[in-house]
């Protein structure tokens, strides 16, 4: 097996001190392969939040270490953290954060342009991944002129743009009707089969059943996690549904 | 149940030899629900009884042996598979359901675990909806069996949400037995700040 996109170490995450301390995170331990979408479900409060703020690089942990592409986020400085986050890791949020005064080819362009590259290429770049989420032919619109299942497209392609290989989404088909969230999900899951690697934070179950494996998380610890899935040859042939 | 109904409405499109009907029955859901062969001889030979189908064809002097035969549906069959689309499913008596009897009856059993059964029918059920999709985006082309598949998804889908209402509802019967001086410095700290 290929070495993990991500991996947490017996990962903590406290928040203040003696007897107010509240344990986001205890002792979490999970590596995330290449090609690999993992769910991650729990009730509110469980720490899922926190986990995925921790696997980007936006909050450390108070015990352990967070690996993203073998650098432990730990060891590195300000700045290469900050670079590490912007070319190896794509966010989709709830709030999808698109910047209304600028178009949604410019939206995606941005990470890549902060990153140093030159704009003709960060466009043709983002155009790529606005065609990949059937988006290129609003590429000039903006924010305010799109549908929320348009927008929450806009912030994938921005996600995944210049290839990024590990992108990181929390409930990202908020409000979004069944058939256009479904939609958010076979694109993550078109990610995870060309090679990323995913982590989703979801409440929904119908969402979590598109991932590779679906850990739970209670009172910030991982309390179990499904199996790995059988060869598709198997599928409802072999399930106890009759 | 409904596999009377189902090779009716199977017989609308055209007459059919009972193997036939296995198999359009197993193609139109998916194989979700299996049929054996002796379930549509048994079938059909009460549909000829009651005039809803008959037999339009055999081949040869094949008395009693009911594969040999092309079965067609009746005047009356046809008006029985109107019926039966035109009823909605009843809902009246509810199947005994053996979750919610195990959970019903776990909370009261000495030395069950009622959370532990919880999670690991949560999880068993999300690997169940993992299947269910990845067979429903394997067959996205049929549009018979996605309706079978968004089905089962939707179902497994509120078992989970049903889950994590138990959970719930449990922890509050548990808060409003025990004050919360007996709880665990720790966890009151972690609710409180997160409630």
């Amino acid at each position: 097996m290929s070495a993990p996109v991500l991996e947490l170490r017996g990962v903590g995450r406290e928040h203040g001190h003696g007897e107010a301390t509240v344990h986001a995170l205890d002792g979490v331990s999970l590596a995330v392969a290449p090609g690999e979408f993992v769910a991650i479900m729990g009730p509110s409060g469980s720490g899922k939040s926190t986990l995925l703020n921790l696997a980007g690089g936006l909050d450390s942990p108070t015990h352990g270490d967070v690996i993203v592409e073998g650098k432990r986020l730990g060891g590195l400085t300000r700045s290469s953290l900050a670079q590490l986050r912007r070319r190896a890791v794509g966010y989709v949020f709830q709030s999808l954060n698109l910047i209304p005064s600028l178009t949604a080819v410019e939206n995606v362009m941005l990470p890549r342009e902060l990153d140093g590259i030159a704009s003709r290429r960060a466009r043709h770049e983002a155009l790529d991944a606005l065609h990949e989420v059937a988006m290129d032919e609003l590429a000039e619109r903006f924010p305010d002129d799109m549908s929320g299942g348009q927008q929450q497209r806009v912030a994938i392609a921005r996600a995944v743009v210049g290839a990024r290989r590990l992108i990181l989404a929390d409930e990202p088909t908020g409000a979004l009707d069944s058939q256009t969230g479904e939609d958010v999900l076979r694109m993550l899951r078109a990610r995870c089969d060309a090679g990323a690697a995913a982590v989703l934070v979801t409440h929904d179950a119908r969402h979590a059943g598109w991932a590779d494996r679906v850990v739970f998380l209670r009172d910030g610890i991982l309390v179990d996690e499904t199996a790995a899935l059988p060869g598709p040859e198997s599928l409802l042939r072999t399930s106890p549904a009759e | 149940m409904s596999i009377r109904y189902g090779l009716l409405s199977l017989l609308e499109r055209r007459p059919m030899y009972g193997y036939q009907l296995r198999q359009e029955f197993e193609a139109s859901t998916g194989a979700t629900w299996p049929l054996n062969v002796g379930q549509v001889y048994s079938t059909l030979a009460r549909l000829e009884r009651d005039k809803l189908v008959e037999v339009a064809d055999s081949d040869g002097d094949t008395l009693g042996d009911s594969s040999q035969r092309v079965y067609a549906i009746t005047a009356e069959g046809r008006a029985e598979v109107r019926t039966w689309f035109a009823t909605p499913v009843r809902h009246s008596s509810p199947p005994r359901d053996e979750l919610a009897i195990k959970l019903a009856l776990a909370v009261h059993t000495p030395g069950v675990d009622v959370h532990a059964v919880i999670q690991a029918q949560r999880t068993a059920t999300v690997r169940a909806l993992q299947e269910y999709t990845r067979a429903r985006e394997a067959a996205a082309d049929d549009l018979s069996w996605l309706l079978v598949a968004d089905s089962l998804i939707f179902a497994a889908e509120a078992e989970v949400r049903w889950l994590d209402h138990c959970e719930t509802r449990l922890a509050r019967a548990a808060r409003s037995r025990q004050p919360s001086a007996t709880a665990p410095a720790r966890t009151a700290a972690r609710e409180g700040a997160r409630s």
